[in-house]
């Protein structure tokens, strides 16, 4: 290379000094010859065995390639800038920043009175007739009270049920109040209604069209396996599902309708099958989930009928098939992929309120029951129709949003949810990509921490945590799909 | 067309000032005033009431004080224009053209940097003056003009005086957009982030340059050690007091490699810069110095480039390409790319005309016949 003017100096007169210090950071190991490394705020790097101890103890060369990433990273700074610091801060307060808005997601159990029979059920439907599992209107208006005192710009009100399109009048005069009440307060405002779509009908649409309401469905796959996992008495599941699909997009819009799956033992040596089905259906995004060990899948004991390395062969031959499928040109995202893609790259992280820290209990997302009852998340209140209530925040009776918020117990399981101090979480080099499950843990191990070493949630972040890695590292092609769903 | 902004264009026709000073273009009898400047293109009769007389046809028999002769290379000289003449030299200089785009106010030549590429190159002098001309200039300015850009030098090191700039700016001509280049150092500490903010000024950007993701590499393109770290914190500052900022990359030979670094870097650490402007090298100033070490063929960082690129727009950035014509850049980056180029300095090749591409092309700047790239050609469609 020709040389500057001689006015000018060389790159040596700005090479950084040859001492550095490590910043705040966490390793795990990805396989046999390498480590992720990552940083408070979720930026990572995989090096060798050497590099790690090198880099650790301070013997990394500074004008490296290596040490540039990592000084890059905010991992290592030296005497020649502080703007790490500066920077780091502004990422951590970014990616915390969002637990201020509060609570966002609002979930109206409208009725728990379901048509499907599902094997795997976890809200413990019940069936059709038996009205006293509607929500009364009162509880409702309550209910819509408490999410307007939530001070988050954003709200999303999510029908759930049971099938809600049974108490469909108490869902119209949901959105209708909402509305009435956002002519003042102007929040960007979104509904949602989770629904089997058997009961789809002109007026329900027509409904829909004016108040640019979302549909999300459940489709397990083909028709036999979808129709052996959701028996419909007397009708075929999966056609009133592709039905619905087709004429909710004809009447709102492609986007406005999505589909979510669930992995019983049947699913499992079909994980391709049931990607084409989505593909077939125009589907742009498939979330590959596991079981939870709430409702009927625990009653009736499908739970035991995979374990979690099951379901990661699952997953990776799954997640395969849908990178090939992209390749081909057919756009098709996974969402667990997805979530944890948007831990490692975004700078605000994943908004799931799944897999947060604080755990995003309550401040992610309400939930009021069909009874009035409150609960900080849907798996807390499958978990009170199995007569463990302790994640229940008491009653829309006596409640408000402030009351809610403050509830010592909240504040404790909140505490307790932080991964950041909890043991073996605290050291875990995944830490910034996970986040915490309370409920899981109280539903297996009866403590809401749990022991990691014998948790499947464990388990299953660390193996797709490590795929994901790998796949990044190792797969150029792989990894131009998955950083496009970031 | 190329344009001769300033120059010894000036022949004295009489008696003239002592001392230099600023006046606006006028064509027009009604307009009279003693910041007004006479300019005839011919006819004999000269009306009396303006500050100068600037006259392209025959010399008047009386000529009033201020008369001057106007060589032809400035006969782009029109109404509403605000020049600076300097009387004892014979020199004039255009400050500001109404029918232009691109009005820049350069207001210092003084600077903290000494990029390697500077198309401008700083001179250590005081030249404080420059900033008393523009404040008596910007009040003749129309207030029809789109857009106006502060360069320099480093304007930041003028400190208050640039406030009470962009304030006049923000009086004056309240519709005009105000684009400042600064290297951002100025509003790393104190209060001038904060200041410039409480203008309030409707429409006001600030174009910074930043040139890796790693101080070592950003301090040597611009010759300065501990640059880096007072560009980002002045960036912080300036965001955090909720002004707009843009970053400026010049792509050449010792920054090119780095592209995809940057554009990560930002994409995880600036998300909240409002453009960023990936631009291609003016061989300008120390760009010429140091041509044979600046100097890369476009298409030879075109994959950096699109690396780039892609993870910018990904992360939702808004990402334009500067300064670099169509047919060196591959198809999928030519929504990206803006015909940026000042229009006193751009031009265009042979191979442009009757190119398919010619009427959404930047072209070129006119220095660029030094290096050619191996791309330029003639586009055709179908």
């Amino acid at each position: 290379m020709t040389g500057l003017h001689a006015r000018f100096r060389d790159r040596t007169a700005f090479a950084p000094r040859a001492d550095y210090r490590l910043l705040p950071f966490r390793f795990i190991r990805l396989d046999d010859q390498r480590y992720v490394v990552t940083s408070d705020v979720g930026e990572h790097v995989v090096v060798s065995r050497d590099q790690l101890i090198a880099f650790a103890r301070h013997e990394l060369p500074v004008t490296g390639a290596l040490y540039r990433e990592l000084k890059a990273k905010h991992l290592v700074f030296d005497d020649d800038s502080r703007a790490a610091l500066d920077l780091l801060a502004v990422k951590y307060r970014t990616r915390v920043a969002p637990v201020a808005n509060l609570t966002g997601l609002h979930i109206f159990v409208v009725t728990l009175r379901c048509d499907h029979s599902c094997h795997y059920c976890q809200v413990s439907r019940q069936t059709e007739d038996k009205t006293r599992f509607d929500m009364a209107r009162d509880h409702a208006d309550k209910a819509l009270a408490l999410v307007f005192e939530s001070p988050n710009p954003a709200i999303k009100i999510e029908f759930q049920g049971g099938e809600p399109l049974l108490n469909f009048g108490l869902v119209k005069h949901v959105v209708q109040e909402a509305e009435r009440r956002n002519a003042v307060q102007r929040r960007d405002l979104q509904f949602v209604i989770a629904s089997n779509l058997t009961h789809l009908d002109d007026e329900i649409l027509n409904f829909a069209r004016e108040h640019d309401i979302y549909f999300s469905t459940s489709l397990d796959g083909p028709e036999d396996l979808h129709n052996a996992n959701r028996p419909l008495r007397g009708g075929n599941s999966y056609r009133a599902a592709v039905d619905g699909i087709a004429r909710a997009r004809a009447a709102l819009g492609h986007e406005f309708v999505s589909a979510l799956m669930t992995t019983t033992p049947a699913s499992l040596p079909r994980v391709e099958d049931i990607i084409d089905e989505y593909v077939r259906l125009g589907f742009t995004s498939i979330f590959l989930r596991s079981l939870s060990p709430y409702g009927f899948a625990i009653r009736t004991r499908l739970i035991r009928g995979y374990d979690i390395a099951d379901w990661l062969g699952f997953y990776q031959r799954g997640l395969a098939h849908i990178l090939a499928v992209n390749r081909r040109g057919v756009q098709l995202r996974e969402e667990l992929t997805a979530i944890a893609l948007q831990k490692m790259f975004a700078p605000l992280g994943s908004s799931y309120v799944d897999l947060q820290s604080p755990a995003g209990i309550a401040i992610g997302a309400l939930v009021y029951n069909y009874n009035g009852k409150i609960y900080g998340s849907d798996e807390g209140r499958m978990l009170a129709e199995m007569g463990d209530d302790s994640f229940c925040l008491g009653s829309l009776d006596d409640r408000t949003f402030a009351s809610v918020m403050t509830d010592d117990a909240l504040q404790q399981i909140l505490e307790d949810s932080l991964p950041e101090s909890a043991p073996m979480c605290a050291d875990c080099g995944f830490l910034p990509w996970c986040g915490a499950d309370p409920t899981f843990h109280r539903a297996t191990q009866n403590d809401i921490v749990g022991h990691k070493a014998f948790s499947a949630f464990c388990a299953k972040q660390m193996a797709v945590l490590r795929h994901l890695v790998t796949l990044l590292e190792d797969d150029p092609d792989a990894r131009r799909v998955l950083m496009s769903w970031v | 067309m190329l344009l001769k902004l300033s120059g010894r264009g000036l022949r004295a026709l009489g008696e003239v000032s002592s001392r230099p000073f600023i006046g606006r273009i006028s064509t027009d009898v009604a307009q009279r005033g003693p910041n007004e400047i006479w300019l005839a293109r011919g006819g004999a009769g000269v009306p009396d009431g303006f500050r100068a007389y600037l006259l392209a046809g025959p010399r008047p028999v009386m000529p009033p004080r201020d008369s001057y002769a106007l060589g032809p290379e400035f006969s782009y000289l029109s109404d509403g224009d605000v020049i600076r003449i300097e009387p004892d030299r014979g020199a004039v200089h255009a400050i500001y053209r109404r029918n232009s785009r691109t009005n820049s106010l350069l207001v210092t030549e003084r600077c903290n940097n000494y990029c390697v590429m500077c198309s401008q190159p700083p001179k250590d002098r005081d030249d404080s003056w420059i900033i008393d001309d523009l404040l008596q200039a910007i009040p003749l300015m129309s207030p029809d003009t789109g857009e106006i850009g502060i360069t320099g030098g480093e304007p930041s090191l003028l400190g208050p005086r640039l406030i009470e700039l962009v304030r006049c700016l923000g009086q004056c001509l309240p519709a005009t957009a105000v684009h400042i280049l600064s290297n951002g150092r100025g509003f790393a500490t104190g209060d001038l982030a904060k200041a410039l903010a409480q203008l309030h000024h409707p429409d006001l950007m600030l174009g910074i340059p930043l040139y890796a993701d790693v101080p070592e590499h950003h301090d040597y393109v611009v010759q300065a050690r501990g640059a880096f770290d007072e560009t980002i914190r002045g960036i912080l500052n300036l965001k955090r007091h909720g002004v707009r900022v843009e970053l400026r990359f010049v792509m050449h030979a010792e920054t090119y490699e780095g592209l995809p670094a940057f554009a990560r870097f930002v994409a995880r650490n600036l998300l909240f810069v409002d453009h960023v402007a990936l631009m291609g090298l003016e061989l300008m100033g120390f760009a010429r110095t140091n041509l044979d070490a600046l100097w890369i063929d476009p298409l030879d960082y075109q994959r950096e480039l699109r690396e780039a690129v892609e993870t910018l727009h990904r992360a939702r950035l808004r990402v334009s390409i500067y300064n670099t014509p169509l047919c060196v850049l591959t198809p999928d980056l030519h929504p990206f790319a803006r015909a940026s180029i000042s229009d006193w300095k751009n031009a265009y090749m042979d191979e442009c005309d009757g190119c398919a591409l010619r009427t959404q092309c930047g072209g070129f700047f006119a220095s660029s016949t030094l290096r050619r790239s191996r791309g330029i050609a003639r586009v055709r469609l179908g």
